[in-house]
């Protein structure tokens, strides 16, 4: 593929990926903001994928071996960091439940 | 591994990260959303790993395994308080490793012969300066909440213009390396205007509204790295960090609309514009009179009351008092009394944070309700408890037009019979604004720590 077909497709993709973006959290909660904003977050770590390419690449110099490996260990922080600190925060909210549900019945015994 | 192989494979995470999102959007799916979005990324680095072959895999296993172990240690230790700023170093180091491709893409293509093509030095351009901004000021943000640097905006004469020029100096050499020039320097020069300028753009933003920065500069990130995919022609990276950049953009405009602010509202220094007119503001609330009450008071005044409403705000957090506050209101159901907790959209220190906090208590969630259902419920309740909550209850934001938060959406806690406060001293909170209900006369003030405070009022309650 030249690199102009390349290119032409590779906006596509990008275009399409904007409208996808909005669409998808187009109807959040305001309570689901913080884990939201951190699950994107973890998804944008993708970019330790970037950095293993540049890490990986043959012939380099100093320069390079440097900038990749800081950048690996940058990228994987941010996706490792990312992910688990949005699981703790939606584990909690997943406990809402039993507590929703305890809560009903002593409602149920106050009115009776 | 082929080219053609990698990216078909690379399908399974665009598709993971796409559903990741959807579920996330949905509170009874959103766990398994983000676990699907991390598998989605497994796959991503295992295809990645495969296709490198060999090279150097061992360098990239140790780096691997420092970030990753940082990041794990990081995100299991943080308080369910700080986590804010924990997002905000997260997002940073992501774009720092964006802005490092960059570096090292333009240390590989600028030596090659010939002119790079166009559209590869504006990716590396755009990658460079976004992720350079985001890594800056996202640091920037998680030293103010940290409280490592004041929370208050910091202002100086002339700062549009120095930002005005780092800006130009930034963009400049941006241009000039899309138009052909080769040096390297030119993108060394780039990437330290870029870093100035994502702290000068962070440094003048008040506290309160770090959330809506992180949000923003979260997007950035994305951004970043959807650039850096057509530096590297990885589909993986152009959609997924395009994901992110849309959704992130979207996210922010929600959350400022919740604020009922704009974001060049936000980011272009309404909080430190007006600092002059709150100051005057200040100066005239120091004229009332300010009532303090002791935990036996008010004791009373809740275990009598038909309907109590607690408001909590950061000042809670920060004391760790959820737990106590769930007690106390147990306490008082237990005497019949009606209790509601009233949670604004940005209470705490991001959207949605005072809910994590709760449901981390264990508070039930019918009893949460959110400002548009709590609003109207003041003018019947007898009691409002504020618990470290400062900014989203002050009555300025509806009546006073020189207050730099007037228009923001706010409790109307002035409208129950009597309002306690819970505040550690008359200082003013963290985005630094004087609040005229302190001085109401239907307020009265509960001095100390927001646990110990809450702590006294349990055993009070239970004495009586």
């Amino acid at each position: 593929m030249s690199h102009n077909t390349l290119l032409v497709f590779e906006l596509t993709i990008l275009v399409l990926a904007i409208f996808l973006g909005f669409e998808v959290i187009s109807k959040v909660p305001t309570l689901l903001h913080t884990p939201l904003m951190s699950g994107t977050n973890a998804i944008h770590g993708i970019v330790v994928v970037g950095a293993m390419v540049v890490l990986g690449a043959p012939n380099k110099d100093t320069f390079d071996w440097i900038v990749g490996f800081l950048a690996v260990v940058l990228g994987s922080a941010n996706v490792v960091g990312g992910f688990v600190v949005t699981d703790r925060m939606l584990e909690m909210f997943k406990r809402r439940e039993p507590a929703k549900e305890a809560d009903a019945s002593r409602d149920g015994q106050n009115g009776t | 591994m082929s080219t053609n192989l990698a990216n078909l494979l690379y399908l399974i995470p665009i598709v993971a990260f796409i559903v990741a999102l959807r579920f996330l959007s949905n509170p009874a799916h959103a766990r398994r959303g983000n676990q699907i979005g991390a598998v989605g990324m497994l796959v991503a680095v295992v295809v990645t790993w495969v296709k490198i072959g060999t090279t150097s895999w061992w360098a990239i296993a140790v780096g691997m395994l420092i970030g990753g172990a940082f990041g794990a240690v990081a995100a299991r230790r943080v308080k369910m308080t700080a986590m804010p700023q924990m997002v905000a170093l997260f997002n940073g180091v992501g774009g720092g490793a964006a802005a490092l491709i960059a570096l090292a893409e333009v240390h590989r293509v600028l030596p090659e012969p010939g002119a790079p093509k166009v559209d590869i030095s504006l990716a590396i351009v755009l990658s460079a300066l976004i992720g350079a901004i985001s890594f800056a000021g996202s640091l920037v943000a998680f030293a103010k909440l940290q409280e490592l640097i004041g929370g208050r905006p910091i202002t100086y004469a002339g700062q549009q213009f120095v930002n005005g020029v780092v800006l130009l100096v930034a963009v400049g050499s941006g241009v000039a390396l899309v138009s052909g020039v080769q040096d390297e320097w030119l993108l060394w020069t780039l990437v330290a205007a870029a870093l100035l300028l994502g702290v000068l753009f962070v440094l003048p933003i008040g506290g309160a509204d770090m959330p809506v920065v992180i949000s923003l500069l979260n997007a950035f990130t994305g951004l970043a790295v959807a650039a850096s995919g057509f530096e590297l022609e990885n589909n993986v990276l152009i959609v997924a960090g395009m994901l992110v950049g849309a959704s992130g953009t979207l996210l922010t405009v929600l959350m400022g609309r919740a604020m009922n602010r704009s974001i060049a509202n936000v980011l272009f220094g309404a909080f430190g514009q007006v600092s002059e007119s709150a100051a005057a503001v200040a100066a005239g609330t120091d004229g009332g009179s300010v009532r303090s009450a002791n935990a036996e008071d008010v004791a009373v005044m809740l275990a009598f009351a038909h309907k109590v409403v607690f408001v909590p705000g950061y000042g809670l957090a920060v004391a760790q008092a959820q737990h106590d506050v769930r007690q106390l209101a147990d306490l008082l159901e237990e005497k019949g009394v009606e209790v509601t907790y009233a949670i604004h959209p940005v209470a705490g220190r991001m959207p949605g944070h005072m809910n994590v906090l709760l449901a981390e208590a264990n508070v039930p969630y019918p009893q949460l309700k959110e400002m548009d259902e709590a609003n109207p419920e003041f003018g019947r309740t007898d009691v409002v408890l504020v618990v470290g909550a400062n900014d989203v209850v002050n009555p300025d934001a509806r009546n006073n037009e020189g207050s730099p938060i007037y228009g923001m959406p706010i409790l109307n806690v002035d409208q129950a019979q009597t309002v306690v406060v819970l505040k550690r001293s008359m200082n003013p909170g963290f985005a630094g604004i004087e609040n005229p209900l302190f001085y109401n006369p239907k307020t009265v003030m509960l001095f100390g720590d927001a646990k110990d405070s809450i702590d006294r009022l349990i055993e009070d309650v239970k004495g009586l």
